[in-house]
């Protein structure tokens, strides 16, 4: 057991720390403003263009073959930079690499990491939220293509996006769990069109709702066999769910960081009960960042974590929502009375934790059947 | 980075937990099963469990900070009535001071938020031993300030009386009333601000691993209950309201694991002062999840949760001596905040 960095960890570190200071880029260190969206793309690029992004991804597509816990130094530097977080891509990768072909892996992997190419993520439907086997997009096979129509709701980077992971019923007389297939399909075709969602924050450069009206996908396209899209969606939702794939410690870190240094500044102008919230929420940033080194280090056993990931993500939702009520007590009156508070964004935006990825009810079914054993009613 | 054990250390876990699963108090009635608990001391013993923090012959300590943390996480899940993190606290204090750490347990302030310091020839307030079971012991520490750090003095124990349980039913805590005269400890060396900020640490790591090892063992029993018992025809474990609680319980025992763990290995490795923030950290979270996962257990249980009978009470006791010893949630986070916001 040994936290310190490798000789070659320690490296990588000093590297990287150097670039970083080179190449600030600016940004709004928190993703809960429209800026940090519109300018995203660029800091995937300049990430990846430097050798900072895909680490432990293969470098046939792109990657560098490093072993995982390298991402836990990556997001430790970018919070102690104040850089914003590494893309969370992670899933996606995943999800293509534990389904796709051969020829799938090598058409959309080496894009979607690089960046050069932009995906999003067609699962949710106004319908089908938690109960996600009940989407009813549907696709029918017109020759060498499917042909897509329906209604995705919630998806990221939508208004940006080449391409769309998308889950779509191809066969509606079997069971619902298995009548569906996963498929990558382009966004650039006048078949689709997409609409921004505002959130509660008032960014509206995150959320999209996308509708498929005869759209066309090669069946070249599908990833997996048909039938499989269940199976694609549950990996990739398993590791969407965990810290260590999204990077979000570097974006917490950032948070209290910030907040310490308010409340160092002014220590007079500040309650006992803001402190304490300032102090909670550094342990529970530092927690979740030990959690991560240790669930990483657990993948050098190429261990799987499987259902484990959604302890993780409520682990990583009670700090996001314990980094958020830190932001708006130090706030106060500022949170209460202007929309564009900093503070207030960070609050609003953590509410989504508990849903997006699965709600937290849904990780705890998850938990109590398949960690805890304990019986279905 | 590699936090996965070693293969070392891989199997100290497996045996301390095979050792303090076969030993420990299999039911409430059990932790008055003398023969038992007798055959559990020996099996510590012969372990040399409680030895690990001694001196190695060159100054250091025989094992580290993660192996002690791995016997104390198996002690606290099997409710081990045996004496661990007492003696082993002593013994590492008694290697810092080169002291020699027989028959003697290190005291505590009333607040057990720290050791106690006595600066005067005699006591003031109560003198706290814990986890001091044992008629062999005769003495407690304190320090007393002396220069620019502290020297060991010792108290004498009262003889033990038949005083029924503290608290905690499986560690004992003695007392000195207020009064005692402290004698100098022969040939001991100038312990220094690294020196306590190192063993806090230690204590702060090992605490918190006993924890982890409570809310392990809790939810076990916890969640076995709630597969068998039934009401309405079925299992009261399949309700969702019961699972969420149980859920959410867990991912606080993995939460703690993580901090726990890291703790006890910064105890040795990291700067004194980061080592003990580390430990802060570690304490501040196991304590308020321990606290949770204590209580979803006695609820959980029902009305059986609530009786003497049932063995979450002692998970809970135990949970309580080891959240106090060496400063709760409260003071960690208040320390945190001298340590990271400035004076407030």
């Amino acid at each position: 057991m040994d936290y310190r960095d490798s000789p070659a960890e320690a490296e990588f570190r000093t590297r990287l720390r150097a670039w970083l200071v080179e190449n600030d880029p600016g940004l709004p260190a928190s993703s809960t403003d429209d800026a940090y969206w519109e300018r995203q793309a660029e800091w995937h690029t300049a990430l990846y263009d430097a050798g900072f992004f895909g680490l432990s991804w293969p470098s046939r597509f792109g990657g560098h073959d490093l072993p995982t816990v390298f991402d836990v130094i990556l997001d430790e530097e970018l919070a102690a930079a104040g850089a914003p977080p590494r893309p969370s891509l992670g899933y996606l990768v995943q999800g293509i690499s534990t389904h796709g072909s051969e020829a799938i892996q090598d058409r959309f992997l080496p894009g979607l990491i690089s960046g050069k190419e932009r995906w999003c993520q067609g699962f949710s439907e106004p319908d089908a939220g938690s109960d996600l086997a009940a989407l009813r997009t549907r696709a029918t096979r017109d020759g060498d293509d499917w042909v897509i129509d329906g209604h995705k709701i919630w998806t990221s980077y939508s208004d940006v996006a080449d391409w769309c992971l998308l889950l779509a019923r191809t066969d509606p007389d079997v069971p619902k769990h298995k009548g569906i297939s996963a498929f990558a399909i382009s966004m650039d075709q006048p078949r689709i069109e997409q609409r921004p969602l505002k959130m509660i924050n008032g960014i509206t450069k995150e959320f999209g709702q996308v509708t498929f009206d005869g759209a066309r996908v090669p069946a070249a396209n599908m990833i997996g066999e048909p039938g499989e899209g269940w199976r694609v969606a549950m990996t990739i939702v398993s590791h969407e769910r965990e810290p260590g794939e999204l990077g979000y410690v570097a974006r917490y870190a950032k948070t209290v960081r910030s907040l310490e240094r308010t409340l160092r500044e002014n220590p007079d102008a500040y309650r006992a009960d803001q402190r304490e919230a300032v102090a909670w929420s550094f342990v529970q940033a530092e927690m979740l960042r030990l959690h991560v080194c240790r669930r990483l280090s657990e993948r050098l056993d190429g261990i799987d974590h499987g259902p484990g990931g959604s302890i993780d993500k409520l682990l990583m939702t009670w700090v996001e929502q314990s980094v958020g009520a830190a932001s708006l007590s130090v706030s106060g009156p500022g949170a209460a009375t202007s929309t564009d508070d900093e503070a207030l964004k960070i609050y609003l935006y953590a509410r989504a934790q508990s849903v997006m990825g699965g709600t937290s009810q849904i990780q705890k079914n998850i938990i109590a059947s398949r960690i805890l054993g304990l019986p279905t009613a | 980075m590699d936090t996965r054990d070693t293969p070392e250390q891989a199997e100290l876990r497996r045996s301390a937990r095979r050792l303090a699963g076969d030993l420990g108090p299999p039911n409430v009635l059990g932790l008055d099963d003398a023969e038992r608990s007798a055959r559990l001391a020996a099996a510590a013993r012969a372990a040399g469990w409680a030895q690990l923090r001694d001196d190695d012959g060159s100054g250091h300590p025989i094992a580290g900070g993660v192996e002690a943390g791995i016997v104390a996480e198996a002690l606290g899940a099997h409710l081990a009535d045996v004496p661990f993190l007492g003696p082993l606290l002593t013994a590492d204090l008694g290697r810092r001071a080169r002291a020699e750490a027989s028959a003697v347990v290190a005291g505590y302030g009333p607040s057990l938020e720290g050791p106690a310091v006595v600066p005067a020839p005699a006591t003031t307030e109560p003198i706290f031993a814990i986890d001091a079971a044992g008629e062999d012991l005769t003495a407690a520490w304190v320090l007393t300030p002396a220069g620019e750090g502290f020297r060991l003095g010792r108290v004498a124990l009262p003889p033990v009386e038949d005083e029924g349980h503290g608290t905690d039913l499986t560690r004992s805590v003695r007392v000195v009333p207020a009064g005692a005269r402290v004698e100098p400890v022969a040939g001991d060396r100038l312990l220094t601000g690294d020196d306590l900020a190192r063993w806090t640490a230690l204590g702060l790591a090992l605490t918190s691993a006993d924890l982890v090892g409570i809310m392990r063992g809790v939810l076990d029993v916890t969640v076995t209950y709630a597969a068998q018992r039934k009401q309405y025809g079925v299992a009261v474990g399949s309700f969702q309201a019961v699972q969420h609680l149980l859920a959410e319980a867990r991912c606080l025992m993995e939460g703690s694991a993580s901090v726990a763990q890291h703790a006890t290995w910064a105890a040795d490795e990291l700067a004194p002062g980061e080592a003990r923030t580390a430990g802060r950290v570690a304490k501040a979270y196991c304590v308020r999840a321990a606290r949770t996962v204590c209580e979803t257990a006695v609820q959980v249980h029902g009305g059986i949760g609530n009786t003497w009978e049932c063995m979450v009470h002692v998970y809970m006791r135990r949970a309580l001596l080891s959240s106090a010893w060496l400063g709760d949630d409260g003071l960690q986070l208040l320390e945190l905040q001298g340590e990271r916001l400035g004076a407030g």
